[in-house]
C-alpha cells in the first residue's frame, strides 16, 4: 500500500518519514508526477511504502511544489495520506488538512511537536479534533519516536478500509449553496476526469484555471460556474477566493477554540525571539551571517579538510603501495599492474580523500537549513536580493550550491514566482560546488602554501559576485518583470534531529563513494587507456605519444590564451565534466603521481598565474552533467541544459584569459 | 490606516487585503484574513520586510504588501461593538 506522507513546511515532517523508513529509502519516479520523490518502506509495516511530499502551504498552484503535491495526490491515487501538522501551530498548519479532506483519500492526522505543547501546560482534545474534522487523528513526537506506531497502525487501519474523512463540508451560507451548485455541474467532468468531485468544486469556486482545463469544461459550464461564484460573492461580500478561504479559517477557529488550550507563550517561541534580537537585530545580522558562513568555511576548509584529508590520503598512499607491491610480487601482467596502480587506484584516492571535507560541509548546510537560520537569512537577505530581482528566498537553493548544484537546482521549486526560479537556477552554478575543491584545495596548497584560505575565500567569492552580477543582468534583460513575491514562515529555532542529520550526511557520502567508483572510476580508466596507448593501440610509456596527447591538444589550443596551454590540463577539464571531481583524478593519474607529491609535479604545468586562470576555470566552466541536466529539467528541457553549460563555459574562458593576460601586463610576463 | 503604517509592537486587526491576485491569495491562504488580529513584531535589518506574529506563529512580508492590507486599531474595533 501507497502512503503519502504530506504536511507543512517546518512541520517535522522529514524527521518523521526518517523515524517511519529508517534506512530503507530510495528514490523513485511516478508517471503522474514529472520529478523524482523520496519513497521509503515502513520499518514496521513491511507492505506500507511512504512517499515523502514536499513542504506545502496549500494545495493552490502557487508554486510548483504545490502542483507538483497535487499531481501527485489525484493521479496517483496514493491509497492514504498521512498529514502531519505542528500541534504548536496548529491553526495555519489545518489550512492544509481542510483542502486535503476534499480529495476524499483514506487520511489520518498526525498532531507532531505534541511534547512541546505539553510542556508548556497547553492541551489539545485529539479525540474532539478527531471527531469534528471526520478523521482519526493520533498525537507524536516525531522527534522521540513518540506515537509513531500508534499512527502507522491507525494508517494500516484506514487504508484497508478505505475510510475516506467523513465529512468534506465545513461551510456555511452562500458559499455552501455555490459548492454544491458547482458540484452538481461538474459531476460527470470531475468521473472521468478522476478528480475527487468537491475539490475540483472548491477550486474552480477559487477561479482555479488548472482544474478548468483539467475538467474539459464546456462554456455553457463555466458559464453556470461563474454564475455560482458570482451570487456567493454579492452574498459574502468577499470576492471568490477571499470567501472560501475565510470560510475555511472560521472553521477552523471554531475547531481550535473547542479543543486547543494555549496556557501561555511557549519557550521555543521566547528562546527563539531571544535569538532573533541578535541574529535579525539591525547591528548584528549581518555580521553574524558572514560571521557564521566564515566560521562554516574555516572549520570545513581549515581544520577539518586539511586534518582529515591528509590523513585519509597519507592511507591511501600507503595502501596503494603495499598493493603495488604485493601485486608485483604475485607476477602480476605489468599492463594490468599499471592500469590498476596508476590508472584505478590513483584516481580514486585522489577522489576519496575529499571526502570528510564535503561530508563536513553538507553538515553545516544542514545545521543551518533545519535549524531555522536560513528563514532568517532569507529574511534579512530579501532586501539586498531584490536589487537582483530575486526574492530572499532565493538564498536557499544559492546556499546549497555551494553544496552540491543538483539538489540546490530542485530547491528551486519551492519560489513561487517563474522568473525568479529561472533567474535562481542560472546563478546557482556560479555558487562554486563542493566538488570542485579537491581542485582549489591541491592548487592552493601547490603554489600558495601561505594562504590556502585567502585564496579558497577568494574563488567562493568571486563565483558568487559573478553570479550575483550575471542575475543583475538578467533581471535588466531578458528576465525583466514585476518584483517577486516574499511570503515566508519564521519557524521557531529548533536543534535539528539528530537522526536526520545522520541520514542526509549518510546519503551524501554514500553517494559521493559510488560516484567515485562509478563516474569518477570509469573517467580514470579511461584517461589512462588513452594517456597509455598510442593512436596504433600500442602500450606507451611516454604519454605525449598517446591518443589523449592528440585530443588534448586540439583543446588546448583553445585554452592557450588563458595560460594554460598543456594538453594534460585541457584532458583534465574535460573528464571534469562526468564529475568535477574526475579534474583531479585525472590530472594525478596524468602526472603519473602518487597523492602527495601531485603538487609538486604540478609546477612543471604550471606557473602561479597560469594555476590561478586554470583554477578561475574550473570555478566557472560547465557544470557536471548531473547538473546540467537537472538545470535542464528546472528550466525548458535540453535546449536549455544545453545552453547553460555553453554560456558557463563561454564566460569561464573570458574571465580566465581576462586573469592571465591582465595578470601578464602587470607582471610583465614574469610569471 | 494600512499595515505598512503599524508601529513595531503594536497590533490591529484586519479590515480587506488586497494586492496583486496570487500573492494576495497567498497572504489570505497563510493566515491573514479580515478580523485576524496581527502584531508588528519586528523589522528586517535593513527596513524591509516586517515580521508579524499571527494565528500564534511569525510570518514575514513586505512593506509593498503591507501597504495593501486594510487595518483597524483594536480599540477602534471594540468601539464598533460596544
Amino acid at each position: 500500500m501507497r502512503v503519502g506522507l504530506i504536511g507543512n513546511q517546518n512541520c517535522g515532517k522529514t524527521t518523521l518519514f526518517n523515524q517511519i523508513t529508517g534506512s530503507n529509502q530510495k528514490v523513485g519516479n511516478f508517471p503522474g508526477v514529472t520529478v523524482s520523490l523520496s519513497i521509503g518502506k515502513a520499518l514496521e509495516h513491511k507492505d506500507m511504502e511512504i512517499i515523502d511530499l514536499p513542504g506545502i502551504y496549500s494545495l493552490s498552484p502557487y508554486t510548483s511544489e504545490e502542483i507538483l503535491t497535487r499531481d501527485f495526490l489525484i493521479n496517483e491515487s496514493p491509497d492514504a495520506i498521512i498529514n502531519i501538522v505542528d500541534a504548536t501551530n496548529i491553526e495555519r498548519n489545518l489550512y492544509l488538512t481542510l483542502q486535503l479532506i476534499e480529495l476524499s483519500i483514506p487520511m489520518v492526522l498526525a498532531l507532531n511537536m505534541m511534547d512541546e505543547v505539553q510542556a508548556n501546560n497547553g492541551t489539545i482534545d485529539v479525540e474532539m479534533i478527531s471527531e469534528m474534522l471526520g478523521i482519526p487523528a493520533v498525537p507524536i513526537a516525531a522527534i522521540h519516536n513518540q506515537g509513531v506506531s500508534e499512527l502507522l497502525q491507525t494508517v494500516a487501519d484506514i487504508a484497508e478500509s478505505r475510510k475516506v474523512p467523513e465529512k468534506t463540508d465545513f461551510c456555511t451560507g452562500a458559499v455552501h449553496r455555490a459548492i454544491h451548485a458547482v458540484q452538481h455541474v461538474i459531476e460527470d467532468h470531475a468521473l472521468i476526469g478522476s478528480v475527487p468531485t468537491r475539490f475540483a468544486a472548491t477550486k474552480l469556486l477559487e477561479g482555479d484555471n488548472l482544474m478548468a482545463e483539467r475538467l474539459k469544461l464546456s462554456e455553457n459550464e463555466i458559464d453556470l460556474i461563474e454564475h455560482a461564484a458570482a451570487e456567493m460573492e454579492e452574498e459574502t461580500l468577499a470576492d471568490r477566493e477571499a470567501a472560501i478561504i475565510e470560510m475555511r479559517y472560521a472553521f477552523i477557529e471554531g475547531v481550535c477554540s473547542a479543543t486547543v488550550v494555549k496556557a501561555r507563550e511557549s519557550k521555543e517561541y521566547i528562546r527563539s525571539a531571544k535569538i532573533d534580537s541578535v541574529l535579525t537585530s539591525r547591528a548584528w545580522a549581518f555580521p553574524a551571517f558572514f560571521g557564521i558562513m566564515l566560521f562554516v568555511f574555516w572549520i570545513t576548509f581549515g581544520v577539518v579538510g586539511a586534518a582529515l584529508s591528509s590523513l585519509l590520503s597519507a592511507a591511501f598512499a600507503g595502501f596503494s603501495s603495499f598493493a603495488k607491491s604485493a601485486l608485483s610480487r604475485y607476477g602480476l601482467n605489468y599492463i594490468v599492474l599499471a592500469l590498476i596502480t596508476e590508472g584505478a587506484l590513483t584516481g580514486i584516492s585522489a577522489v576519496l580523500s575529499f571526502l570528510p571535507t564535503i561530508i563536513t560541509l553538507f553538515f553545516f548546510l544542514s545545521i543551518l537549513e533545519d535549524s531555522g537560520y536560513m528563514a532568517r537569512v532569507a529574511y534579512i537577505m530579501d532586501k539586498p536580493l531584490r536589487k537582483i530581482g530575486l526574492s530572499g528566498k532565493s538564498i536557499v537553493p544559492m546556499l546549497m550550491g555551494f553544496g552540491c548544484t543538483v539538489p540546490a537546482v530542485m530547491a528551486t521549486r519551492t519560489l513561487p514566482s517563474e522568473r525568479g526560479r529561472m533567474i535562481t537556477v542560472l546563478i546557482t552554478p556560479f555558487m562554486s560546488c563542493s566538488a570542485k575543491l579537491p581542485i582549489y584545495a591541491l592548487f592552493a596548497s601547490a603554489f600558495f602554501p601561505n594562504s590556502v584560505a585567502l585564496v579558497m575565500a577568494s574563488l567562493y567569492f568571486f563565483g558568487a559576485a559573478l553570479g550575483i552580477a550575471a542575475g543583475y543582468i538578467m533581471n535588466k534583460t531578458a528576465f525583466s518583470g514585476s518584483p517577486i513575491p516574499f511570503v515566508m514562515e519564521l519557524p521557531n529555532y529548533r536543534f535539528p534531529s539528530a537522526k536526520t542529520v545522520m541520514r542526509l550526511l549518510w546519503d551524501k557520502a554514500k553517494d559521493f563513494i559510488q560516484r567515485a567508483f562509478s563516474i569518477v572510476f570509469l573517467a580514470t580508466l579511461a584517461i589512462w587507456i588513452l594517456q597509455s596507448f598510442d593512436s596504433r593501440l600500442n602500450y606507451t610509456l611516454d604519454s605525449s605519444e598517446s591518443m589523449l596527447s592528440s585530443i588534448g591538444h586540439y583543446a588546448s589550443i583553445v585554452l592557450g590564451p588563458a595560460g594554460f596551454s598543456d594538453w594534460r590540463a585541457a584532458s583534465a577539464l574535460i573528464t571534469g565534466f562526468s564529475a568535477k571531481e574526475a579534474v583531479i583524478s585525472s590530472l594525478a593519474v596524468l602526472l603519473g603521481s602518487q597523492e602527495g607529491n601531485a603538487g609538486a609535479a604540478l609546477h612543471t604545468m604550471f606557473t602561479p598565474l597560469s594555476a590561478v586562470s586554470f583554477l578561475v576555470f574550473s570555478l566557472l566552466y560547465t557544470p557536471c552533467i548531473a547538473a546540467v541536466a537537472a538545470a535542464g529539467r528546472e528550466l525548458r528541457g535540453v535546449k536549455d541544459a544545453f545552453l547553460v553549460a555553453a554560456a558557463q563555459t563561454g564566460i569561464a574562458w573570458l574571465m580566465a584569459v581576462i586573469v592571465y593576460q591582465a595578470g601578464r601586463l602587470f607582471t610583465n610576463g614574469a610569471y | 490606516m494600512t499595515l505598512n503604517n503599524l508601529a513595531v509592537g503594536n497590533s490591529a486587526r484586519v479590515v480587506s487585503v488586497g494586492g496583486e491576485k496570487a500573492i494576495r491569495r497567498r497572504l489570505l491562504e497563510m493566515g491573514i484574513t479580515p478580523k485576524t488580529v496581527v502584531t508588528v513584531k519586528k523589522v528586517a535589518p535593513m527596513g524591509d520586510p516586517i515580521e508579524l506574529l499571527l494565528r500564534g506563529y511569525v510570518l514575514s512580508i513586505r512593506l509593498s504588501d503591507a501597504e495593501r492590507i486594510e487595518i483597524e486599531s483594536l480599540d477602534a474595533a471594540k468601539g464598533s461593538f460596544a
